[in-house]
């Protein structure tokens, strides 16, 4: 059995390992090295600069804007799009009429929103960020053109707008994520026991209490676990492609939209700075380390069991 | 957060304490408890109906614009299109390189798509069936890849691309997905590999077959759900893929589908041929919406598989 063990294990994992370490460990370990450099990416030629880029980062007013952006959408679409979801999630399978014998059911249909709401999850993001590109066109879209339509004479320039851009791109994050989480919720309750709500509902407790004292605890490795998920989504691609494709020039107007993975990529590839892109890169991953390690610390409880 | 905010049917419940029913629930229920069920009934369905139109409308109304006009796009963005055009389609199609940014796209994903599944299967067998140095080693380092920010690595991974020749080609593009597809592909396999019974393959070592052949004839068979899952999840990620192709793929003739689209939305605004881009959009869509429908199940239930571990 124990014959050419050895030979079928390194022939086995020798392909995948070579791929994974020349794609993504080396440059990801070069990158680190590369931001401390003054290396432009166009000429082969660079020196090693200390700290200089980790000081210019520092003083950098975009830089700042980019994290400010990011760490609010790390925070806020977790929240709005998990909160929505829970919402939903709960309407489907506890909102609905007493049926016949059952103490709790769920809404009639709950098959078919569910069917519609995951709709979006499986569109491509670029797809869906040039449809609401379009959507939010101040003088033709689909929002202004409603909005007209219903009598309201100052429309917003949405996506130009400085005060707005920003929301008007957490606003289709959400809007693509949450159908998602309901159904992942959905399969969570749907597998909690019944009569743990029988004999909340027995004993007089409302909808209300049962979601807070039942449903909302033993959910709550899932919904961590998405918080986690959804975290790194806004921070990573997703953030960047909604915002490269959405925002209006640059990062917004006056850098209103702009993210950290996005000034990653214009550092790089548009101004010519590879070092400093680097270094921008770095702090990105500071960033994700930090709010993985915040919300495992701040979510941890003692883990329910049924 | 929504959840705050008490439903008014739902703080009307909390009025009414010790309701205790008999135990066989309808045959009890009262006048005032059928009421209540109602009004968060119609609660419950106000809500989901407006979420779900919020979701739908502006689908529908891009594949509405791709029948209209330009000028009818924006004078009457609800009105149904006056009669069925495709010449959008056909413009889109042809004039706008959709058919080949299509192409691109199979090409890239299909490849990607088998060699994430032999080399992600092959590695996860190993790493969940034999006890080696440096085994965990191994898994961690994969597992890892899950959670770093990819728009890091992407700045040196452009310049290691060059040197290698792969920027800008169909073959790149492939090798590359498949390397920053594995982490969950190995992470999800293996987990899967763990559950399978283990008496199988050794029955077939004790027959004599060797280690590859029980892998490919015995033990890939027995995996077949978790590849189908783990597959969808995979295909999904890959056929709407934009960051790579954004950095890694320049090349206006091997452009994939989302950026051509972007590239579209951008050259079609000064054009101005609006319902050219939204056929565009909505052929880009048709693939993932219709295999969404057909295996409805299997999507969601590969997809959530992800998320859940």
């Amino acid at each position: 059995m124990q014959h050419g063990k050895y030979r079928f294990i390194v022939g086995f994992l020798i392909a995948p390992m070579a791929l994974y370490v020349i794609f993504v460990v080396w440059p990801f370990i070069q990158s680190i090295y590369y931001s401390f450099t003054d290396w432009t990416g166009l000429s082969p030629d660079f020196e090693m600069v200390g700290f200089d880029n980790y000081t210019k980062m520092f003083k950098d007013d975009v830089f700042w804007k980019s994290l400010e952006h990011s760490v609010l959408l790390a925070i806020l679409l977790p929240l709005v799009t998990l909160g929505l979801a829970l919402f939903f999630a709960f309407m489907l399978n506890v909102g609905g009429r007493r049926r016949k014998g059952a103490v709790i059911s769920g809404v009639r249909g709950s098959g078919f929103y569910k069917i519609a709401y995951f709709f979006p999850q499986v569109l491509s993001i670029a797809i869906v960020a040039i449809l609401f590109q379009f959507a939010f066109d101040p003088a033709q879209g689909m929002i202004n053109g409603s909005l007209k339509a219903f009598g309201f004479d100052h429309l917003p320039n949405w996506l130009g707008d400085p005060k707005l851009a920003l929301w008007c791109i957490m606003a289709v994050l959400v809007w693509c994520t949450t159908g998602f989480f309901v159904v992942l919720f959905s399969a969570g309750m749907a597998s909690i026991p019944k009569d743990f709500y029988e004999a909340a509902l027995l004993d007089g407790a409302s909808r209300f209490t049962t979601f807070f004292r039942i449903t909302l605890p033993l959910l709550w490795d899932t919904v961590q676990s998405g918080w986690v998920y959804m975290g790194i989504l806004a921070l990573g691609a997703e953030g960047f492609a909604v915002v490269n494709i959405m925002s209006v020039g640059p990062g917004g107007p006056d850098y209103s939209t702009t993210v950290l993975p996005l000034y990653v990529y214009q550092a790089a590839f548009r101004d010519g700075q590879a070092g400093y892109a680097t270094t921008i890169g770095v702090a990105l991953l500071l960033v994700t380390l930090a709010f993985a390690a915040v919300v495992m610390k701040l979510g941890r409880r003692e883990r329910l069991e049924y | 957060m929504k959840t705050t905010d008490t439903p008014p049917a739902l703080r009307e419940e909390a009025r009414v304490p010790g309701q205790r029913s008999t135990g066989d629930g309808s045959a009890g229920t009262s006048r005032a408890k059928r009421g209540e069920g109602h009004v968060l009934n119609v609660f419950s369905h106000g809500v989901l109906v407006i979420w779900a139109i919020l979701v739908i409308l502006p689908l529908f109304w891009a594949v509405m614009s791709a029948f209209k006009s330009d000028k009818a796009i924006f004078n009457s963005p609800w009105a149904l299109p006056d009669s069925l055009s495709f010449d959008a389609w056909g413009r889109a199609w042809n004039q706008a390189h959709m058919s080949e940014y299509f192409l691109n796209t199979v090409l890239v994903v299909g490849g990607s798509l088998i060699g994430t599944l032999v080399l992600g299967s092959m590695a996860a067998y190993v790493l969940a069936r034999f006890d080696f140095p440096g085994n965990r080693f191994i898994y961690y380092l994969f597992v890892g890849g899950m959670s770093f920010p990819v728009m890091l690595a992407l700045v040196p991974l452009f310049y290691v691309m060059d040197n290698m020749g792969l920027l800008n080609t169909i073959h790149g593009l492939i090798l590359v997905y498949i390397a920053y597809s594995l982490p969950f592909t190995v992470f999800f396999l293996t987990s899967f590999f763990r559950t399978l019974p283990t008496s199988v393959a050794e029955a077939a070592l004790i027959d004599g077959a060797s280690h590859t052949r029980t892998f490919f004839q015995v033990m890939l068979p027995m995996a077949r759900p978790g590849l189908i899952s783990v597959g969808i999840f995979n295909f999904l990620g890959q056929w709407n893929q934009y960051m790579l192709p954004t950095v890694l793929n320049t090349d206006p003739d091997k452009r994939v589908l989302a950026q051509g689209l972007v590239e579209l939305s951008t050259s079609q605004g000064y054009k101005g041929d609006y319902s050219g881009l939204f056929a565009g959009l909505v052929i880009a869509m048709l693939p993932v919406l219709a295999a969404y429908i057909v295996f409805q199940r299997q999507v969601v239930a590969g997809l959530t598989a992800g998320a859940l571990k």
